[in-house]
């Protein structure tokens, strides 16, 4: 196999000839592993490699942008990225400053988990669906387990070289309870940063979400109404993600005078105790940390509310020098076949002081919402799905109730937050989406968080 | 592809080699403006191998490493399920329309125009609105070869339109969007512009929705947002096999209203999702799965076949190269007698559904749905009255189709996936923040 930091550097020369405002190429390698159950059985099980670059230029405000697998005649390629681009752009090209960087940076795992023979991996894999087949009252299941190792080689036309490496594990697991036509489902999802660890000796959780699951089928629903919701750390950290954290994606708010009214720094969103940080520099390890992004900018700490104000945004260098702010680190690709985009990393409420149980203490019915099934926003508007759910009575969990649905508006919700635990916990298992990009690895996270008047739907 | 076939077939029994190599161009609009012209160049090979009874998979894009890919393969096979078919032999595949040299001649200028067309009408009509919108042409070719004889080939060429609006005021956030896809170029955006037009008109007054039981309108874009994912799931060959399917034995039996008729077409001349056979070799066909309100049949491909006894419906999918799953090609549900107006003139108070955000989160399998309405409309006195927010609908499918008022007249392709009229269903829980 060709190694693409050979054809990379080979190119550096091409891109310093000043045909366009700015230009960038991305080269990419990947393996991957997978393997999926449905049932008893193995469904799926198969290996994938996959190499593939693309060239992107700016000249005047607009952008051309190329993918190819064919890693031969590179150099038309770049004149197609250029051509676009110039077809395009009528204006002047906006790019935050950064330094140029040239550093190569392992995956810093001891062992590529793609490596790890299929054998090994079936045999966890197993035990794990044995224990929830083991469970009286199961209907079915399903388990996705998947693996990569990926090597990224960056270099633009300001003289950076930046080769990355990085691994990643994600396991789902979800066991399947039916009765009388009935359904009822609990999973869990997990990831890290290419340790395959990490999804060892889960066997007690899983017999866990098994009899949860057949329990739900008996669950009472709750009924449709306003409640105070108390939100697990996962299911807050979904919170924090999709519907707030989404926002703070400059791309759409650059060129958007109206969300610039919305989203203006300084506002304040929550109370005083509220701080919700991204960050893909610290903590290190996680599945959205990285030093570079796809632009080669250095990722940062950057806080989006600190003491309830609006204090910082996500940016990729073009929407950080339309708004005049610094770049954040955030322009993110899910592979090669795209060009970067403003993502998130890990995202994540910052712990405060409040214990769980004085939390729930003083309230006399609400609901306790954890895990998470799924959520999507449409700007102020979000819905997420909680995997599993409890009445809160007189300030006790009382009995499970079938998961609930929670939505609103988040501007409201963020100002509803009206207590804020002291036990952060993060989520590695979240693959985010936007546009067409998809799965992106992320993490996110909280403590437990309180929310006044959250409306809930029980399907 | 045949040097990898006759590789694969020294390590396994039975091998199928599938290719799909494509060239698509794309450009792009955001905030009104031209923005960004985007050529994407790919080719994939999967290896899909039986050996020893049990099949083996692996795939590469980019630099092929034929030996590579068998030894992939093989390793795989070792754990991969039991094969429970063989591949098809050499096949008469019907004749589906599905290539239009003229795609790949639309020059970038034209599509350039296209998208400045879409973007005035909007903004024209809707000061202060911004709009993103996007026009794409490309063409795929496809290959498959297996170790029986089986070999399939096929072009395609695609063609979208795309038009999204975004108009905000104070927190007040309106989305609004439509879309065509051709395997024609598509060099008239009206539709496209009428469609998004209307949904301004519509959400240019707010009203408020009351929590109560309503009865409910849903639009073709509305249906696929809602109502169409358990369907998709519940006809899908394996979920029956599983016995996760609630139709799975009702067969025969009548389960939908009796004007519900519902089928899978690859065969519709010049549709993105038509083709003549699929990605398994097997030919396409339309299978019909609700005839006048009854389960018809389910969707399959070869091992889930295998495993039931059928045949397979010719819904062997691959997603770009992946290993083939079921999945639908292109569902139609028939079209009723009612029009849209005449379903709005019924009703005294209701909801007119566009897109339902969320609903595919929950118990789909048992046809539960609910989401939060992220554009829809209150009917007045058969009147259209006003966007309403902060508003969730919930239901069960499959209670909701089983007595439904009127279906429209007014049939349309949404995405590439689904060809649908409005539904008028009679009554959704309605809950409404505030």
């Amino acid at each position: 196999m060709s190694n693409i930091e050979e054809i990379a550097q080979s190119l550096a020369g091409e891109l310093k000839k000043g045909q366009a405002d700015y230009l960038e190429a991305r080269f990419e390698e990947n393996e991957t592993s997978h393997i999926t159950y449905r049932g008893k059985a193995i469904e799926s099980v198969g290996r994938s490699t996959a190499s593939g670059g693309n060239v992107r230029a700016l000249v005047r405000g607009g952008w051309g942008f190329t993918s190819f697998n064919d890693l031969a005649g590179l150099k038309k390629r770049v004149s197609l990225a250029v051509e676009q681009a110039q077809a395009t752009g009528t204006d002047l090209s906006f790019l935050a400053p950064i330094e140029s960087a040239q550093e190569t940076i392992s995956s810093g795992v001891k062992q590529n988990p793609v490596t790890i023979p299929l054998t090994e991996k079936k045999h966890l894999l197993d035990e794990y669906n044995e224990i929830i087949w083991g469970t009286p009252g199961i209907k079915t299941s399903s388990i996705v387990y998947s693996d990569s190792r990926k090597k990224v080689v960056f270099l633009n036309s300001e003289g950076s070289l930046i080769s990355q490496e990085r691994a990643d594990v994600t396991i789902l697991l979800n066991a399947i309870a039916a009765k009388d036509g009935e359904v009822q489902q609990m999973h869990i999802s997990l990831g890290s940063r290419g340790d395959f660890k990490v999804i060892k000796g889960l066997h007690q959780r899983v017999r866990e979400i098994a009899q949860k699951a057949v329990a739900l089928l008996d669950a009472p629903q709750a009924k449709d109404s306003e409640y105070t919701v108390v939100l697990d750390p996962l299911l807050a950290g979904v919170f924090a993600h999709e519907a707030f954290g989404h926002l703070s994606e400059s791309d759409f708010i650059f060129e958007n005078e109206r969300m610039r009214e919305i989203m203006v720094l300084g506002k304040q969103f929550g109370a005083q105790h509220l701080n919700i940080v991204d960050s893909a520099s610290d903590p290190a390890g996680m599945r959205g940390s990285y030093k570079y992004d796809d632009e080669g900018t250095p990722s940062v700490k950057t806080y989006l509310i600190r003491e309830g104000k609006l204090v910082g945004r996500l940016h990729s260098r073009e929407t950080a020098a339309k708004m005049n702010e610094k770049p954040s680190g955030n322009a993110r690709a899910v592979n090669y076949r795209f060009p970067p985009i403003v993502r998130m990393t890990n995202t994540y409420i910052e712990p405060g002081v409040m214990s769980f149980q004085d939390m729930i203490a003083d309230i006399k019915e609400g609901i306790y919402a954890k895990n998470m099934f799924g959520g999507t926003t449409a700007m102020e508007m979000f819905t997420f799905s909680a995997g599993e759910a409890y009445m809160i009575r007189n300030g006790k969990i009382a009995e499970a109730i079938r998961p609930v649905k929670l939505t609103g508006n988040v501007f409201d919700t963020l100002k509803n937050i009206d207590a804020i635990g002291n036990d952060l916990d993060m989520n590695q298992g979240g693959g985010c989406g936007k546009g067409s990009q998809a799965p992106l690895p992320v993490s996110l996270g909280s403590p437990h968080i309180r929310i006044q008047h959250c409306l809930i739907g029980g399907k | 592809m045949e040097a990898i076939l006759s590789r694969a077939q020294k390590a396994a029994k039975e091998a199928e080699v599938f290719a799909v190599t494509s060239e698509e161009t794309q450009v792009r609009f955001d905030a009104n403006r031209l923005k960004q012209m985007e050529t994407n160049q790919s080719t994939s090979v999967a290896l899909r191998i039986i050996k020893d009874g049990k099949t083996g998979y692996a795939i590469t894009t980019g630099m092929t490493d034929g030996q590579q890919l068998v030894n992939d393969a093989v390793e795989t096979a070792a754990f991969g399920s039991e094969a429970k078919f063989s591949l098809p032999d050499a096949t008469r595949y019907p004749e589906v329309e599905i290539f239009d040299p003229a795609v790949s001649q639309v020059p970038i200028k034209d599509m350039v125009a296209l998208g400045e067309k879409m973007v005035a009408a909007v903004t024209v009509h809707t000061p202060g609105i911004l709009c993103y919108a996007s026009i794409n042409r490309s063409t795929m070719t496809v290959r498959l070869i297996n170790s029986r004889g089986g070999q399939a080939e096929y072009k395609k060429a695609f063609f979208s339109l795309d038009l999204e609006g975004n108009l905000i005021e104070g927190t007040d956030m309106l989305f609004v969007w439509d879309g065509e896809s051709s395997c024609h170029p598509l060099l008239d955006p009206e539709k496209v512009i009428d469609a998004v037009l209307r949904q301004l008109d519509w959400a240019r007054e707010k009203a408020k929705a009351p929590t109560k039981t309503l009865p409910v309108i849903f639009t073709p874009n509305g249906m696929a947002s809602a109502l169409i994912s358990p369907l998709v799931s519940a006809f899908n060959g394996k979920v029956v096999l599983e016995g996760a399917s609630p139709l799975g034995e009702k067969v025969g039996k009548t389960v939908f209203d009796k004007n519900f008729n519902l089928y899978d077409d690859p065969t519709v001349p010049y549709r993105p999702a038509s083709r003549p056979c699929d990605d398994e070799g097997v030919a396409s066909q339309r299978t019909q799965l609700v005839e006048e309100g009854a389960v018809k049949g389910f969707l399959y491909d070869l091992q889930t076949a295998g495993l039931a006894k059928k045949k397979s419906t010719g819904n062997g999918n691959r997603s770009r190269a992946s290993l083939p799953t079921i999945s639908p090609s292109a569902l139609v549900v028939a079209p009723g007698k009612t029009t849209f107006n005449d379903m709005v003139a019924d009703i005294k108070e209701g909801l007119v559904v566009e897109q339902l955000m969320g609903s595919e989160q929950g118990n789909v399998l048992g046809g539960d749905f609910s989401g939060n309405v992220l554009l829809g409309y209150k009917i007045e006195k058969g009147k259209i009255v006003g966007r309403v927010k902060d508003t969730m609908v919930s239901g069960n499918v499959y209670q909701i189709l089983k007595d439904i008022a009127a279906i429209g007249s007014e049939a349309k392709w949404v995405s590439s996936f689904l060809q649908t009229p409005p539904f008028y269903c009679k009554g959704l829980s309605v809950s409404s923040k505030g």
